[in-house]
């Protein structure tokens, strides 16, 4: 009993092994190469022999990636706070009371949610032009609204659900205003909400490809993401790719410690999203 | 007090009208119309060099469409894609969540690694693994000749047999914790005392698996399957990064855009663009419906 438990926990442990090199080795790849330069970067060694720091001053000096962080930063930040703005209040609506077409409106909301992207690449393409800001960070920021904007509305109305009923009947016998009780009852409630669902449309919209690649042009309004995929060297067959890989962890570092801060949160918040649907 | 009762239930219909307003016309703005113009668009001969002039051509585009063996090349990428991928996805998730499940030390750990290709932005982990995949100097081919499985080395994103399967390997690295994820929170709501019964009665652990947890977690896995089935059916950057419009992995998306942007032809990309989203839309209700079903037998 006793030598079939032992085996049975170090197979256990041999898994829990195979699954964290299987997750983490391709980062630790990244970090590994970005910090070898020259004939190094073609040798396999799983340690770098003297790390070398060449490759990430490089980015910043050969092409505007500086800039290109700080692009995705706006727009990042910029689409996080208008989609919690406009979802913090709908969320209310849509959690809280009751009237005709909710659950068709919250229906509308999902389908939005799955939408692929390229079915309104045309018409977002005809728009942008129409409103004069392609190759603007403003036609990112708009069109990322269709990223973030279902996502955060569903999974703050899940949240606004399960606050306790008793808090509102308390301002309302006060004859709060509907819009003082979703800042003074809900809005501190909901701070931990905030932050998961901010986290998550913060890193849909720092993720994002297509959009950025199509709407922007300029070397100077490309985002991280367009950025990282279009480095190039003298041929298709030639990338740089110490350069490719600093410019790569540059990028993650912050989003793993974030998610490593918030792994709790992000995990009931994604499940809330999914599951519970 | 009736009165005040309807008064107030009223006011807060206004109310609720207000809050949904503002957040309706933006997704109207940048989600129903631009979905609307790009099905209109599929009927015209639109150019993107000058958007605003085009006719109609009716049916034309997608008689094309259904004639063009590139299109029904990326349709079985995709297709492929989507079901290969999500199928390893659910059996590797169920193991990490099996794992993340067992009370022994050390599962934080794991849980804490899984979230890292979550994390890490599509195109980034294309560039991590197209590096990996290098055919000179990639670590995956060094490995794999010490180890002895490959007896030369493999151009993974360049040959046609492999291309597809390399970027299913990215997908599944990236898009399993998320699966594992679902279903571990669906192994969470399961009550421990079935699992002490069973552990009373001396009931084997693989039986325990089969006949009691697999079917309790039925549902919550057949919804996160269609979700990551829609995602799959989706595809764009990773193909699109890791081998760039190459036809032995191009999905309907890639192919929709390259048409569109690449060959600006608006009406051509968007007639297929607009058979994606039907395709989309029939999961959508198959997602939704199965979602409520299960919501109402609870």
């Amino acid at each position: 009993m006793k030598a079939r438990k032992i085996i049975g926990s170090t197979l256990f442990y041999l898994l829990v092994t195979a699954i964290v090199v299987y997750t983490i080795f391709p980062f630790y790849w990244a970090i590994v190469s970005s910090l070898k330069e020259g004939s190094a970067l073609y040798k396999v060694d799983f340690l770098p022999p003297k790390p070398e720091w060449g490759n990430y001053t490089a980015i910043f000096k050969e092409q505007p990636f500086g800039k290109n962080i700080l692009n995705s930063l706006v727009v990042a930040v910029s689409v996080v706070v208008i989609s919690l703005a406009l979802s913090v209040t709908a969320s209310y609506a849509l959690g809280r009371i009751n009237f005709r077409g909710r659950t068709p409106l919250l229906l509308i909301v999902l389908s939005v949610s799955m939408f692929p992207q390229v079915a309104v690449l045309s018409g977002m393409f005809e728009l942008v032009s129409w409103l004069g800001i392609y190759d603007r960070l403003w036609s990112l920021s708009l069109s990322y609204m269709i990223l973030t904007l279902p996502f955060t509305t569903w999974v703050l109305t899940t949240f606004m659900r399960e606050l306790p009923k008793e808090l509102e009947e308390a301002a309302l016998v006060d004859g709060a205003k509907p819009l003082t009780i979703i800042t003074k009852v809900f809005l501190p409630l909901l701070g931990p909400a905030m932050a998961t669902t901010g986290l998550l449309a913060f890193i849909a919209a720092w993720n994002e490809f297509m959009f950025a690649i199509t709407f922007t042009l300029s070397n100077e309004r490309r985002t991280v993401p367009v950025a990282i995929a279009l480095i190039s060297g003298a041929s298709r067959f030639e990338l740089p790719w110490g350069r490719v890989m600093a410019a790569s962890v540059i990028v993650t570092v912050p989003l793993v410690v974030l998610v490593l801060i918030f792994q709790r949160r992000i995990v009931s918040g994604l499940t809330a999203g999914a599951v519970k649907g | 007090m009736a009165v005040a009762q309807s008064q107030l239930t009223r006011q807060r219909r206004r109310a609720a009208l207000a809050f949904i307003l503002p957040m309706m016309a933006v997704l109207a703005a940048v989600a129903g119309w631009p979905l609307l113009r790009t099905i209109y668009f599929s009927f015209t001969d639109a150019n993107l060099d000058n958007i605003g002039s085009y006719a109609g051509v009716g049916f034309a585009n997608f008689a094309s469409l259904a004639q063009d063996p590139e299109w029904w090349h990326a349709v079985r990428n995709t297709v492929e894609f989507a079901a290969v991928s999500v199928t390893f996805e659910t059996i590797l998730g169920l193991v990490i969540a099996l794992t993340l499940n067992a009370h022994l030390p050390g599962r934080g750990v794991v849980r804490a690694a899984v979230l890292i290709p979550w994390a890490i932005p599509t195109v980034v982990s294309a560039q991590m693994w197209n590096w990996m995949y290098n055919d000179l100097y990639g670590v995956l081919n060094y490995i794999f000749l010490k180890v002895g499985v490959i007896d030369h080395p493999y151009a993974w994103t360049g040959s046609p047999k492999l291309a597809l399967v390399a970027v299913i390997i990215v997908d599944v690295w990236k898009t399993t914790p998320f699966m594992a994820l679902l279903i571990l929170a669906a192994l969470q709501l399961l009550p421990a005392e079935i699992y002490e019964a069973a552990k009373l009665d001396g009931i084997p652990a693989p039986k325990v698996f089969w006949k009691v947890t697999l079917p309790l977690i039925k549902p919550a896995l057949m919804v996160a399957v269609i979700f990551r089935t829609l995602d799959a059916l989706r595809i764009f950057d990773l193909p699109y990064v890791l081998t760039g419009n190459s036809r032995e992995t191009a999905s309907m998306a890639v192919y929709a855009r390259q048409k569109l942007i690449d060959f600006q032809d608006v009406g051509y990309g968007s007639a297929a663009s607009t058979f994606l989203f039907v395709v989309i839309a029939v999961f959508t209700v198959v997602y939704i419906t199965a979602g409520r079903v299960r919501f109402e037998s609870r």
